[in-house]
């Protein structure tokens, strides 16, 4: 009794597991941390409208690059810059025509102490903070034009001091949240994810810096997956630049 | 093969072993009185507190960074301690490092002299007490010096667990250079942006020295096998 009931139940599971890419097609999808809150939003969008589901991993678009390299299986990547998935493209592991760009990322110098902080660039040259989380500008883009706005504002021998580099920009934002820092360079989509008062924060001016370009690419495992390629054209679609214009960003 | 150290390689190879010298040496002063505490004691305590020092063997880093990062920082209990007298927090600094190290690898450090210590047996100590020698003088003239194999043990573990250290360093250390940019944390650079050559050849190295870390261990370790 007990056996007929077992072999039953792994019939099901095998029948299961044989119909699973008949009904619920999935997308894997790869995104750089700035971008998780954002793509959040458009994937419950999406997974509405379509019946896919969409399985996200975040992380920094570098280690992404190492891990598609050994053969990760995500179908797209939405990555923080454009050299990665160029570079993805040149070494054949991303379909050749299928990279463009998301979104334009935005920067914001962000304060734990906004009684204390005057949204503009003298916060910077103000000299009660200790320290200022920064991504690693050698890995996160938005690290790189976080030096870059120093450099252009003269502050940045000043407060080479005073840095402290977060992994990625998850990681930078979180170091102001916990005190660790009383100031960061954060992503401007960061801060109206967590909905961070409008004083506490200052948009950089984006001529401080170069355009922080981010390119999606659709990679070898998604080729002929429908439904990833269905979720890049929605990526492409005016509700969704909606909705990345809504976080900040530029299109 | 090559190796392909460079400036930054080598400051972080130099912030490692200072980190590591310094912790092992801390750490030892901690361990042996907590060990023979934890051996020779009756008290009720003994259960808790030595699940309290095991803690860190099995919490993943990354609850132990999280903690550190609260409690050291500014706005946590021991940051507000510090400015209180006057130092700043320890977020972000080499000491806050040392200080996570210690409590990172206190456990891997109090158990071989812990175990060491026990395999003593009561017998030489009743002989230290029957010459009349005091618990402080059976301590340094007869635990102690019983105890060199397991404080070897102990200070080879500890000294390449804190080298091997990578999770609580990445969540308090900010990756300043010369501070707290560890060897570890220069590696996973070097990996996130596609520095494949120098991460193969900062691997190369932990390996060497983690192989020898544990030869060293096999050979001061008392011989238990079946092998005659």
């Amino acid at each position: 009794m007990m056996r007929r009931g077992l072999q039953k139940w792994l019939f099901g599971c095998v029948f299961l597991v044989c119909l699973d890419p008949v009904y619920a097609a999935e997308v894997r999808v790869a995104v750089a941390s700035n971008f998780l809150n954002p793509l959040q939003e458009i994937v419950k969008s999406y997974q509405v409208r379509t019946g896919n589901t969409v399985r996200v991993s975040s992380g920094s678009s570098g280690k992404f690059f190492a891990q598609i390299r050994a053969g990760a299986p995500f179908h797209v990547l939405l990555s923080a810059d454009q050299d990665i998935p160029l570079k993805l493209e040149n070494e054949g592991l991303a379909i050749r025509g299928s990279r463009f760009t998301y979104g334009l990322g935005g920067l914001a110098l962000w304060s734990r102490r906004p009684e204390a902080f005057t949204p503009s660039a003298q916060a910077l040259s103000s000299a009660d903070f200790r320290k200022i989380a920064v991504a690693n500008p050698k890995l996160a883009p938005y690290g790189r034009a976080a030096v870059e706005v120093m450099s252009n504002l003269g502050v940045a021998d000043r407060l080479k001091e005073k840095i402290v580099e977060g992994e990625n920009i998850s990681q930078t934002f979180q170091f102001v949240a916990t005190g660790g820092a009383e100031l960061g360079f954060v992503a401007l989509s960061q801060v109206i994810s967590f909905k961070i008062p409008r004083e506490s924060y200052w948009i950089v001016s984006p001529n401080l810096y170069s355009p922080i370009r981010q390119d999606a690419i659709l990679l070898n495992s998604g080729k002929g997956v429908d439904a990833a390629e269905v979720f890049l054209s929605y990526l492409k679609s005016d509700e969704v630049r909606a909705m990345i214009l809504s976080y900040g960003y530029g299109t | 093969m090559v190796l392909r150290l460079s400036a930054a390689d080598i400051e972080a190879l130099l912030v490692t072993a200072k980190l590591a010298l310094l912790s092992t040496v801390i750490l030892l002063l901690l361990s042996t009185p907590l060990a023979w505490w934890l051996a020779t004691t009756r008290s009720r305590l003994r259960a808790p507190l030595s699940a309290i020092l095991s803690l860190p063997l099995i919490l993943p880093p990354t609850v132990i960074g999280f903690y550190l990062l609260f409690f050291m920082g500014p706005d946590g209990f021991l940051g507000e301690l510090l400015s209180q007298a006057g130092m700043s927090p320890l977020v972000f600094t080499f000491s806050g490092l040392v200080v996570g190290s210690v409590i990172y690898s206190l456990p891997f450090v109090v158990q071989p002299i812990q175990t060491s210590m026990e395999s003593i047996g009561i017998r030489p100590l009743e002989v230290a007490a029957t010459l009349r020698a005091g618990p402080w003088d059976t301590f340094v003239s007869v635990v102690l010096p019983m105890a060199v194999p397991g404080l070897i043990r102990a200070a080879v573990i500890g000294f390449a667990h804190t080298v091997g250290e990578f999770g609580v360093v990445l969540m308090i250390g900010g990756n300043i250079p010369g501070q707290t940019r560890v060897i570890s944390v220069q590696l996973y650079e070097h990996v996130e942006s596609l520095e494949y050559g120098q991460a193969h050849s900062l691997a190369a190295l932990l390996l060497v020295f983690s192989f020898i870390s544990l030869l060293v261990l096999a050979w001061v370790s008392p011989r238990r096998s079946l092998s005659r």
